[in-house]
Formats: C-alpha cells, sequence, structure tokens
C-alpha cells in the first residue's frame, strides 16, 4: 500500500465552526502548519445547511443565518493561514499522532506534533433510539432532513412529526414548512415546557404533545404513522408519511475512541480537561465531539480557546497524568469538561456546562470530593432536559489533586 | 450477451426468442431470494431459457435479506435429514465460491456456551452430533479457557462447544453474485412480478403475473414465504408455511472488539436461541427472536422482542449494552412444522417444489440448487451438457480485506473511489456509482445499501442520507 507520508505542525479533524476556529486562531498566533482536514466536499460543517438566524450573534434573531455563518468560519481560516483541505476523510491511526486518510487524491499518512479533534456531534437516529416497527421510507433526522431540503432540494412529502421539543426539533418543523409540508404535531415525552416559547415559534400553532413516548412506526412502501402512548396509558396513531427524530445528540467519537482518547461515560464525548486535553497524549478535543450540541458560536470558541493551550504543548510543556475525574449524579446527566487540569486552566468563561436528565426547579448543586464540599450553588433559573445550564469554576483550585472522583449532586 | 432484466411494462415483449415456441420459457424459477437466484444461476450453465421472477423490485428482498449472515458447518443439524446433508454439502461449495467470487467470509468459529449445569452437561452429545454430521473437529473446552478467548463474557460461564470452522458471510453479496452471473449467462430476471395465478395445462404452465401471462414448460417454486400458496395452486397440500420472525440488533463497529466467536447459545426445546455475532461489515449482531405469526408481511420489530433481545444480550456480553446501536431489523423464516427441508419433484407436473428452507438456506443455497437441477433433470428435461460459467469478482464490503477506499493503486487509476460520500461506512462515489449501473442495478436506497453499505452505518443518513438519495435520483433514467 503506498501512502504518501507527510509531517504537520497541527492537524485538525473536522472543518465545522469549532475545527475551523482552532484552525484560525492557531495559524494566526504562530503554530506553524495548521492543516485542517473535512471529510465533506464543503467546509463549514452543521451551520451549511441551517438555514435560519441566529449564528454568530448572542441573542435570538440576530446574527448571520448558518451557510453564510459558515462561509464567514472557513474564510477566517484560511485568511489567518491555516491549510484547508476538503474531501479528506481521517480513516484512522497509524500512530499517537499520525493519522491515515483517503481523498481524491490518494492515500496519506499525515504526523503532526499536536492533533485537534474537532468531528462534532450528530442526532442518534431512529434504530439508536430503538423505535420499533416497520422501515419505511419517510423517516429523517434533522441534519439529513435540512440537507435534503436546502442544499439538495429533494421532495419529502406532505404530513409531517416531528419528535423532540428543543431548538433543533423547531428548526426541523421550519425546514418542513419551507418544503411545503404540514406539521402536525411536536411530540416529547418531557413534561410542558416552563420556559417561554421564543417569539417567533408563536406563529406556527402546532400542537405539541407532551408526556409522549413513540412506540412504533407503521408503514411498508412508505411511513403511514407514528403511534404514541401518552401518560395516562392512552395511545394514538398520528397518520403522517414523514417523520424527523431531532436531537438526542450523540458525539462522533470514533476517531477519539480509535486514538486511545477514553470517553466521558456522561457526554460520550473524549474526557478533557480545560485545556482541551484527552487522555491521549498530544491530542486535543473541541467543540460538539466533547458533549453533544451547544451552539455554533460556543463550538466556535471552544475551537479558538484550544489554541493556548496546543501552543504550550508544542513548546514542551508536558501532558499531564492523574487528573481527577468530575463526574455527576443522577439526576444530572454530563458536566463538561470532565477532568481537573490541576494546572489552574479554568474552562471557557469560568463555567461547567451541565445536562440534567429532568426538570429541575431553582436546584442547589454541590460539589464534593471524598466526602469534603468543595462548593454549593444555588440556580436562579430551572434547569429543564435537553438544554445546558452552568457552574461556576471558582471552586477548582481547591480540588485535592491526589484524591478522588469529583461529584456534582443535586440537593 | 446484454442482460435482460425488466421491472415494469408487460412481459409479453421481453419472451424469449428461439427455435419453436419462441414465447414460451423452458424453466421459470419462482422467487429470487438467494436459493431462487442459486437455482437460477445453476440452470444457467445449460442451454435453457430461464426465466427467474420475483414479486419485488430486487433480489434477495425477502427472508434473504435479513438473516443472521452466519455460513453453517451444519453441525447441530438433524443427522440423516436432507437439510443436514445439503448444509454440509453447500457450505463447502459456498465458501469455495465465496473465495474466487470475493464474497466477504471470515472463519471467526463459533462457541456454544453453557451457562448452568444442564446446558454444560448437554455439551458432549452435541459434540457427537457434530460426529455424526460428519463434522470432526467440534471440541470441548473448559470455562478458564472460554475466558481467555472471550475475555469480555459476562459472568457466570462454565465451559462451550467450539465449532472452530463456524463462519459469518456477507448474506447481500452472495444472492447478487448468482443473479449477476446468472442474467450475464442468458437468464431472464423481471422483477415486480408477482404470481397470482398457476394455470397448468398438457405441456405449459401459464403464469399470471402483476405483469401479464407468462408461460414455461417446468416450474421451480422457490418463493420462500410464499412456496406453500404457490404449491396448492398446484394441487399440493404437502407443507403450510408459518412465518418465524426474527428481530435482530446490529450494534456499531466500535463494539467489535468485544467478541471474537459467534456466541450460540445451547439449543434447547424452545428453539436455537439468541446469539451474539460479530458481521463480515465489522458490527455485533444480536439476535434472533423465534416469533410464530400468521402475517407474512410483519417485518416490523416490537418492543418486547428488543426488550427480550437486551436482556439475553447483557447476560452474553454485558458491555455490548452500553454500545450504539446502528439497526433494528426482523425477517421472517419460512417455517413448515417439519424438521427438514421440503424438497420434491412432480414430474407429471413437471415441477420441482422447494419450501421449509429455514436459516441454513444461505449456507445450503448452492447445494439446494445443485439438488433441484438434480431433480429437474428426472423430471424429464433434457438438460444438456453443462458449460462452466464465466467468473465474477464482486464488490468487495468486508473489513477484513482491502476495500476501496483503502486501496491506492485503485483511487490513483479513477479519484471517484477516493471520494466518500458515505463516511461511517466509507463508501465512496466510484463505488456507488458502479452499484447504480452494474449488470443488476440498484433500484432504492436499500438496494443500494445492500450492494454498497452506503447508508447502512452508524448514522442512518445523518450525514450522507440526501446526497445518497440525489446520486439514485441522477441514475434514473
Amino acid at each position: 500500500m503506498t501512502r504518501r507520508e507527510r509531517t504537520v505542525d497541527v492537524l485538525v479533524v473536522g472543518a465545522g465552526p469549532a475545527g475551523l476556529g482552532a484552525g484560525a486562531e492557531l495559524a494566526a498566533s504562530g503554530a506553524g502548519h495548521v492543516e485542517i482536514l473535512e471529510r465533506e466536499q464543503t467546509a463549514g460543517g452543521i451551520p451549511r445547511h441551517c438555514f435560519h438566524g441566529g449564528f454568530g450573534a448572542g441573542r435570538i434573531g440576530g446574527g448571520a443565518i448558518g451557510p453564510v455563518y459558515a462561509r464567514q468560519c472557513v474564510a477566517a481560516a484560511v485568511r489567518a493561514g491555516a491549510t484547508l483541505r476538503t474531501s479528506v476523510t481521517v480513516t484512522g491511526w497509524a500512530g499517537p499522532r499520525t493519522l491515515d486518510t483517503t481523498g481524491p487524491t490518494g492515500l496519506e499518512r499525515i504526523t503532526a506534533r499536536a492533533v485537534v479533534l474537532a468531528t462534532g456531534a450528530r442526532e442518534r437516529p431512529r434504530s439508536a433510539r430503538l423505535v420499533p416497527g416497520t422501515r419505511p421510507p419517510g423517516v429523517y433526522t434533522t441534519g439529513e432532513l435540512q440537507q435534503a431540503v436546502h442544499l439538495f432540494r429533494q421532495r419529502i412529502g406532505t404530513r409531517a412529526v416531528v419528535i423532540g421539543n428543543e431548538p433543533v426539533s423547531h428548526a426541523a418543523a421550519d425546514t418542513l414548512r419551507v418544503a411545503g409540508l404540514d406539521v402536525i404535531a411536536l411530540v416529547t415525552d418531557q413534561p410542558p415546557s416552563p420556559l417561554p416559547a421564543a417569539p417567533v415559534r408563536a406563529r406556527h400553532r402546532t400542537p405539541r404533545l407532551t408526556h409522549a413516548t413513540v412506540t412504533g412506526l407503521t408503514g411498508r412502501e412508505r411511513l403511514t404513522g407514528v403511534s404514541l402512548r401518552h401518560r395516562d396509558g392512552r395511545t394514538t396513531t398520528l397518520p403522517c408519511d414523514t417523520v424527523v427524530f431531532t436531537g438526542d445528540w450523540i458525539p462522533d467519537h470514533e476517531l477519539a475512541r480509535r486514538g486511545g482518547a477514553t470517553l466521558d461515560p456522561g457526554t460520550r464525548g473524549p474526557a478533557y480537561d480545560a485545556s482541551y486535553r484527552t487522555l491521549a497524549t498530544g491530542v486535543f478535543a473541541v467543540g460538539n465531539l466533547l458533549h453533544g450540541v451547544e451552539s455554533a458560536g460556543t463550538a466556535a470558541a471552544e475551537g479558538r480557546a484550544v489554541a493556548a493551550s496546543v501552543l504550550r504543548h508544542l513548546a514542551a510543556d508536558p501532558w499531564p497524568t492523574g487528573r481527577p475525574a468530575l463526574a455527576v449524579d443522577a439526576p444530572l446527566e454530563w458536566i463538561a469538561p470532565n477532568l481537573v487540569a490541576l494546572d489552574g486552566s479554568r474552562p471557557l468563561h469560568d463555567r461547567f456546562t451541565l445536562r440534567t436528565g429532568r426538570r429541575l426547579l431553582r436546584p442547589i448543586l454541590v460539589v464534593g470530593q471524598d466526602g469534603h464540599v468543595l462548593h454549593r450553588e444555588r440556580l436562579l433559573l430551572p434547569a429543564v432536559p435537553n438544554r445546558s445550564f452552568r457552574l461556576r469554576g471558582d471552586w477548582l483550585d481547591r480540588v485535592d489533586p491526589h484524591g478522588g472522583t469529583v461529584r456534582i449532586t443535586v440537593h | 450477451m446484454t442482460p435482460t432484466i425488466t421491472a415494469t411494462g408487460a412481459l409479453a415483449h421481453r419472451l424469449p426468442d428461439g427455435d419453436g415456441d419462441a414465447t414460451t420459457y423452458d424453466v421459470t424459477v419462482i422467487g429470487a431470494g438467494v436459493v431462487g437466484t442459486a437455482v437460477a444461476r445453476e440452470l444457467a450453465r445449460y442451454r435453457l431459457r430461464t426465466a427467474l421472477i420475483d414479486g419485488s423490485d430486487d433480489i434477495g428482498n425477502g427472508t434473504s435479506k435479513a438473516n443472521t449472515a452466519i455460513l453453517h458447518t451444519g453441525f447441530d443439524a438433524v443427522p440423516g435429514s436432507l437439510e443436514a446433508r445439503l448444509v454440509r454439502d453447500g457450505q463447502r461449495r459456498l465458501a469455495a465460491y465465496a473465495a474466487v467470487t470475493g464474497i466477504p467470509v471470515e472463519r471467526v468459529g463459533a462457541l456454544l456456551v453453557a451457562w448452568d449445569e444442564e446446558q454444560l452437561a448437554a455439551l458432549p452429545a452435541l459434540a457427537a452430533k457434530a460426529e455424526r454430521n460428519d463434522y470432526h473437529a467440534a471440541r470441548i473446552i473448559e470455562a478458564g479457557e472460554l475466558r481467555a478467548r472471550e475475555p469480555h463474557l459476562g459472568p457466570g460461564a462454565l465451559g462451550a462447544l467450539e465449532i472452530p470452522d463456524e463462519s459469518i458471510i456477507c448474506p447481500w453479496t452472495t444472492p447478487l453474485a448468482y443473479a449477476t452471473q446468472a442474467v450475464r449467462a442468458g437468464v431472464h430476471l423481471h422483477l415486480n412480478c408477482r404470481v397470482r395465478h398457476i394455470d397448468s395445462g398438457q405441456d405449459v404452465h401459464t403464469l399470471t403475473t402483476t405483469r401479464g401471462p407468462l408461460r414455461t414448460r417446468y416450474l421451480i417454486n422457490v418463493a420462500g414465504l410464499y412456496a406453500d400458496e404457490l404449491d396448492r395452486q398446484l394441487g399440493h397440500d404437502a407443507f403450510t408455511v408459518t412465518p418465524r420472525r426474527g428481530q435482530l440488533i446490529v450494534f456499531d463497529k466500535l463494539a467489535r472488539d468485544l467478541v471474537d466467536h459467534i456466541l450460540l447459545p445451547v439449543p434447547t426445546a424452545a428453539g436455537k436461541g439468541v446469539l451474539v455475532a460479530p458481521t463480515v461489515f465489522g458490527n455485533v449482531l444480536l439476535g434472533p427472536t423465534a416469533e410464530e405469526l400468521d402475517d407474512k408481511t410483519a417485518t416490523g420489530s416490537s418492543a418486547d422482542g428488543l426488550a427480550l433481545l437486551r436482556e439475553k444480550g447483557r447476560r452474553i456480553l454485558p458491555g455490548l449494552l452500553d454500545e450504539e446501536v446502528t439497526a433494528v431489523y426482523a425477517g421472517l423464516r419460512a417455517a413448515t412444522g417439519h424438521e427438514d427441508y421440503r424438497i420434491r419433484a412432480y414430474p407429471d407436473q413437471r415441477y420441482v417444489a422447494v419450501g421449509g428452507i429455514r436459516s441454513t438456506g444461505l449456507t445450503a443455497s448452492m447445494a439446494i440448487a445443485a439438488y433441484v437441477t438434480e431433480l429437474l433433470a428426472g423430471t424429464g428435461l433434457d438438460l444438456g451438457t453443462p458449460t462452466e460459467l464465466p467468473p465474477l469478482v464482486m464488490p468487495q464490503l468486508g473489513e477484513a480485506f482491502p476495500r476501496p477506499y483503502r486501496r491506492a493503486e485503485l483511487i490513483a487509476a479513477d479519484p471517484a473511489y477516493g471520494t466518500l460520500v458515505c463516511h461511517c461506512e466509507r463508501v465512496s462515489a466510484g463505488e456507488i456509482r458502479d452499484a447504480l449501473t452494474s449488470t443488476i442495478p440498484a433500484r432504492s436506497k436499500d438496494g443500494l445499501r445492500r450492494r454498497t453499505r452506503a447508508g447502512g452505518g452508524r448514522c442512518q443518513g445523518f450525514y450522507c442520507g440526501a446526497a445518497v438519495r440525489a446520486l439514485i435520483e441522477e441514475a434514473r433514467p
């Protein structure tokens, strides 16, 4: 097998907002030859097919639409001097910081002084959610739907049901309407949302079925319905020819895991510290690979923030060992970052990101280690599933570097 | 010779040319599953005008597409049965055929794991049964060796019977290879062609199909779940097909490191039970359930079925349940209530019925084809001298062999093989193009997935679904 062997200073895998942010900042700060690899033919990541606003701005309704934002991210990385190569797929590891690639120009083996993984996240498909029934056409995730409608102008169907009730679910409903479908219901197994709906959503009076579980799909040549079970045990079938499974994000962690970057059991992304260092020496991770889906702006900010850590590593900073892990107790689902760096580095904006499995009204979060309470904090707003909330990071210097796992519990 | 493959329009326009009665086939094979395509391939070696017809829009689209993808040794068959003989013979034939045709096969071996004293005590009898089936490599291993060879096995395994030659195989490439060779050698393939009625005359059967009448002198019924209904049309009451549903869960490729062998349960009165097995695509399979149904279209999965599989899987390989699920599917086996295949020739009617081909059908397919051809000759049809079919090399889908994305020379010659479209399964634009323009082209996403793996990976289309659909649309005439 003939592979062209090359070396670079930093290899970034994935050219979404996180990878492009990392590449731009690294190239601009003199990290040497910074190369970004993207397996799609066009760089920009998920925003390429998010035809709604809010990208690159801090408030709802502002900012660019996704494709414009994606192009801005690409332009910034290229302008900064990063080498961006599309249609190049990383297929595996040949060494601790050596990656094998496939592209139309052939096979390569690229060794880097530092690797930044920015492979993003995807929605769990129907199969991974173990939704029983038949397997007819007409079943989508938001990612497939948006590409089909916005990038390929494909015909979708006539009557749709959206599974999920989070921002991406509403984006899916909007895309369905653009494609001319009637969105007959948004279905969620969660209770009614305590948060007011954003004004933009109020225009569309899509019924929301809360406390409803999807029990099956019907149809053979084409989807004919989505069966539900309500909280009171009633069952119904919504007749439709299209269903979109939204949210339920899973980091695209294959490369991280195959490279020895042990996963965090909560996020399913690589375990990492506030300097974005994984458990594999010289391998950093940024963006939605770390925690399922946060906004593109957060992913980009994490990408930019990794540059300082990578530069320190390139300047022969030793890779940390024996970092205590951070873990959560139910109903909390995960915390990110989830390793304590021990070198004083702090998470982005000095805040940890957490998710809960059920709604918590003004909870008190308690951080403890080996029986000692390190920190106590009451949240001012309710914490709800599928939306992140934050925990201050100013207690990190109280962690015993030789102690056990730091646990976050709810009181 | 241009292959004749039709999927629309009246059949009348596409009947064979030739001497004598030019509108009649010599032999028609009803059912293009793995056995039907194998029979058609075997018949293609003779100078016969042969048709292969199927009710769906693709070959291998029924029971054949949804099985456990194992190439069996036949160690546990009923000794002396037709099935035992044809599985043993078929295993040898298919293993040899796969090697030259590029059908992925991995000889991973099987372990029948005993989880309690009773099961442990049953192993010697199973080893003796294997001997009676002319399989001599079976060996009982102790708990320590079992643990060393399958370190992720759940607690409590007491020992196992090792069947070193049980193998895994690609269930989709196999019938596609058979059908491709058959049609290239002149067999006519008619899809979307369901038989509604059979009228048997003195010399000719007239099949009323959804695409019009088809005349044939000889008839082979390989209709799987529907074989009993056709058999009744011809006046017989030899067997009744009761669909037995098997639901299966396919786990992510990252789970592949958890298991090295096909892990079989010790069979009980309740059936063969739930297995865990690697696939040639690098996934891990958990299943099947065994549910007797009366609906021959009930290929859906159920909440109970999936819960049962997860419960069994947790016992066998606890780590498996932490892995992501890639796919869930269900297949229907054509159970007949008999412990053996129901293959029978009716010389007076110029008819061979092939019924009750259950989960061993993939393994036995080539042997069944040879046996059916022999029976056909016995009904008075002069087959003539067989010829060798031109060899065929199929696209490589197995993870244990170099796929196109890993082949520098292929990509240098055609960069489309280096342009990946389906990222999870690493399927290139070149492979998709080939499958859409091949001898028996893919007509649907499902058909394309079975030929290339495109869309069959962990994201199930999140990344590539729309692009793959666009390529299929472009290829439509």
